[in-house]
């Protein structure tokens, strides 16, 4: 397969849909890219700080009591939450710092939800001596505390953002806004699998590393390849860098886990897949929350990082010919599986990555016992210990 | 030449011919619509033709103007809180040509709403209502090719673009690609008032003037009669204020005279476009 094409199109899905001001940046950005990404040297030096920085590649661990505990398919975690930061959003963030540095840009900005992605951002930048600044939804940065006070620990600056949603839509609505305005020296890390070509691309490869580990780590532990992978959806970036790699592999299936946040019948979700409709989000068609006027509707999660109402391209191409199957479990299901997986195994999982182990309950028990999942536990849940004591107390 | 001739004209190319035959300035608002109600904007889009003012652009109020700073944000927020559409839109130009409004009239939308609408349906119903032609922010030239399309069956313009960012190349293309005028953008950034001007506006524009003929607007970040003098100076045909206006209404919200408070404003911004 060999999407996107030279317009940035995953069959249909993508584009460039940006003011003008962007459109050189973006060219030369996909032009750097396109000479780096079979470059030796770019790859050795990316490999080298993924191995000695990140501590790659992440283990491929079979959770045995929670397989046991759910009496089906064997579950394997890819543990995305062990890398450095404690989530894969620095294999991205490494990998455009590289490029960022190659194109003489001397300034970062990103924009985060969750705070993982800003974090992953302000590491790399301080690692290679950048200024960094992240924009964060003010809502956000009431819900994740810790990650806004690791930002400011590793010489960030925290924007707080106070328009619209007040979560991660705004945000990013923001450091284009930024990016328009300082094109010629900044560059702009997104977080995710979205925005205008070549950044799905360009995510999308730098988190491929997920899946090819994984890839090689189910055939070494158990002979042969999974039957499903499961990751949770929010942007995309996890779950593309878990699937992209077994793209060719037809048996093995995809599933994506969106979040229903109240439920899917209220309006208050981040369902972008199966609820929204075809539009443009961030500079690329895809599929979109909007009204019947296409506005942009305010999305809803308990996990910050998939509290957004667009998705990557990628994922709406897949979605079109079939290849991954999308579903969702709500907050109060998230919130369950947080503390099923503490229990169980002893890992305690970002809230996103916590959507992903909810949909187990279901899919583990209904396949049966021959069957192999690998999941992607893509962070770590210390960030929302302050949130999930909050829910508790309600209860 | 055929199609050239007057009557085959639409409204934006009579008025730039005008403009030039006369040796003065376009000067072009642009308002976002339904700020703070529908009602207001009828009267301030008559007032303008009124006070001299050139072309208009109509802002689709989103709720993510990308392109846009805190003004324009604002005066989106207070439209879409009276849920103003693009179909309001169109029923507000067909009323106002009914009236024998007779200024070009151009919608300036991002793309998620034209996207929504069908870009078929809305270019039959751009022309049905009495606009002259397009501006979206966040399509260029690549992205433009269907729309324009429909466009061009009804005689509307499709302008886009230019950013003191587009390399040389791209300013050909564009300049190729755009019709009616094009859109020259006068500083990297966001919309909304600046103190001053970039400082490459004049090169810019005769860089543009080289590869074309057509129509040149200049916009972002102008906001007072100074500056429109000042751009009225250089190689474009005319010159777009829209936030500084902006910032008027907003100054006058609830009061009974704030159409002519902006009228007022605007008549010196037209003025300085015509004293050159």
């Amino acid at each position: 397969m060999n999407l996107p094409d030279r317009k940035g199109y995953f069959g249909g899905f993508g584009g460039k849909f940006v003011p003008e001001t962007l459109m050189n940046a973006l060219d030369e950005l996909a032009k750097e890219y396109n000479k780096v990404r079979r470059t030796k040297s770019f790859k050795e030096e990316l490999n080298y700080y993924l191995t000695q920085y990140v501590g790659r590649p992440t283990p491929l661990y079979f959770a045995e009591r929670l397989t046991k505990k759910l009496g089906g398919a064997k579950l394997y975690l890819k543990r995305e939450d062990l890398c450095h930061t404690g989530a894969h959003k620095i294999n991205n963030t490494l990998g455009q710092v590289l490029l960022a540095r190659r194109m003489g840009k001397t300034r970062i900005i990103a924009e985060t939800g969750a705070g993982q992605h800003g974090v992953a951002a302000a590491t790399a930048a301080a690692m290679f001596g950048m200024t960094c600044e992240v924009y964060m939804g003010t809502e956000d940065i009431s819900r994740q505390r810790l990650n806004v006070f690791r930002m400011k620990l590793l010489g960030a600056k925290v924007i707080p953002v106070t328009s619209g949603s007040r979560t991660l839509k705004d945000a990013c609505n923001e450091t284009i806004r930024d990016w328009v305005t300082n094109v010629r020296t900044t560059h702009y890390i997104i977080g995710s699998v979205v925005g205008p070509h070549p950044y799905p691309l360009i995510v999308r490869d730098f988190q491929s590393i997920i899946g090819r580990e994984a890839r090689r780590q189910i055939i070494k532990q158990t002979g042969k390849l999974p039957d499903y992978l499961v990751a949770c959806v929010g942007g995309g970036s996890n779950s593309l860098g878990l699937f992209h790699p077994f793209f060719n592999d037809k048996k093995v299936k995809f599933i994506g886990v969106e979040a229903a946040g109240f439920g899917l019948k209220t309006k208050k979700h981040a369902a972008t897949l199966i609820k929204g409709d075809i539009g443009v989000l961030h500079g690329s068609l895809g599929y979109v929350l909007q009204d019947k006027d296409g506005q942009i509707s305010l999305a809803h999660s308990v996990a910050a990082g998939l509290d957004y109402p667009g998705v990557g391209p990628e994922h709406a191409y897949y979605k079109k010919i079939g290849r991954a199957k999308y579903t969702a479990v709500s907050d109060k299901q998230a919130l369950q599986a947080f503390n099923l997986l503490a229990e169980t195994e002893g890992l305690i999982p970002a809230l996103e990555s916590a959507h992903a182990i909810a949909y187990l309950k279901q899919l583990a028990p209904k396949v049966g016992k021959k069957k192999t999942i690998v999941i992607c536990l893509s962070g770590r849940g210390d960030k929302d210990v302050d949130i999930v004591t909050q829910y508790a107390g309600k209860k | 030449m055929p199609g050239r001739n007057k009557e085959n004209m639409n409204r934006i190319a009579k008025k730039f011919a005008d403009i030039r035959k006369k040796k003065v300035k376009a000067f072009i608002v642009y308002i976002t619509c339904g700020d703070p109600r529908l009602s207001i904007t009828e009267k301030l889009i008559i007032e303008f033709e009124k006070r001299g003012v050139d072309m208009i652009e109509l802002g689709v109020p989103f709720s993510d103007p990308l392109a846009d700073g805190t003004t324009i944000q604002r005066a989106s927020q207070r439209a879409l809180r009276n849920k103003i559409s693009l179909k309001d839109i169109l029923g507000l130009v067909r009323n106002l040509r009914k009236k024998n409004v007779e200024i070009p009239l151009v919608l300036f939308s991002y793309y998620n709403p034209v996207y929504k609408y069908g870009v078929k349906k809305l270019a039959r119903d751009l022309d049905a209502a009495g606009l002259d032609g397009v501006i979206i922010p966040d399509l260029p030239p690549e992205e433009g090719k269907i729309l324009e399309a429909e466009l061009a069956r009804y005689g509307l313009d499709m302008a886009y673009l230019i950013a003191p960012t587009s390399t040389p190349q791209r300013v050909k293309m564009i300049a190729r690609e755009s019709d009616g005028f094009i859109y020259y953008v006068s500083r990297t950034g966001t919309t909304g008032r600046k103190k001053t001007l970039a400082k490459d506006i004049r090169q810019k524009i005769s860089q543009i003037r080289r590869v074309t003929r057509k129509p040149v607007i200049v916009g972002f970040g102008v906001s007072n009669p100074e500056q429109v003098r000042m751009i009225s100076g250089m190689a474009a045909d005319g010159v777009v204020v829209g936030s500084a206006i902006i910032d008027v209404i907003e100054k006058n919200l609830g009061k009974k005279d704030l159409v002519k408070r902006t009228g007022n404003f605007v008549q010196r911004l037209v003025r300085a476009s015509k004293q050159i």
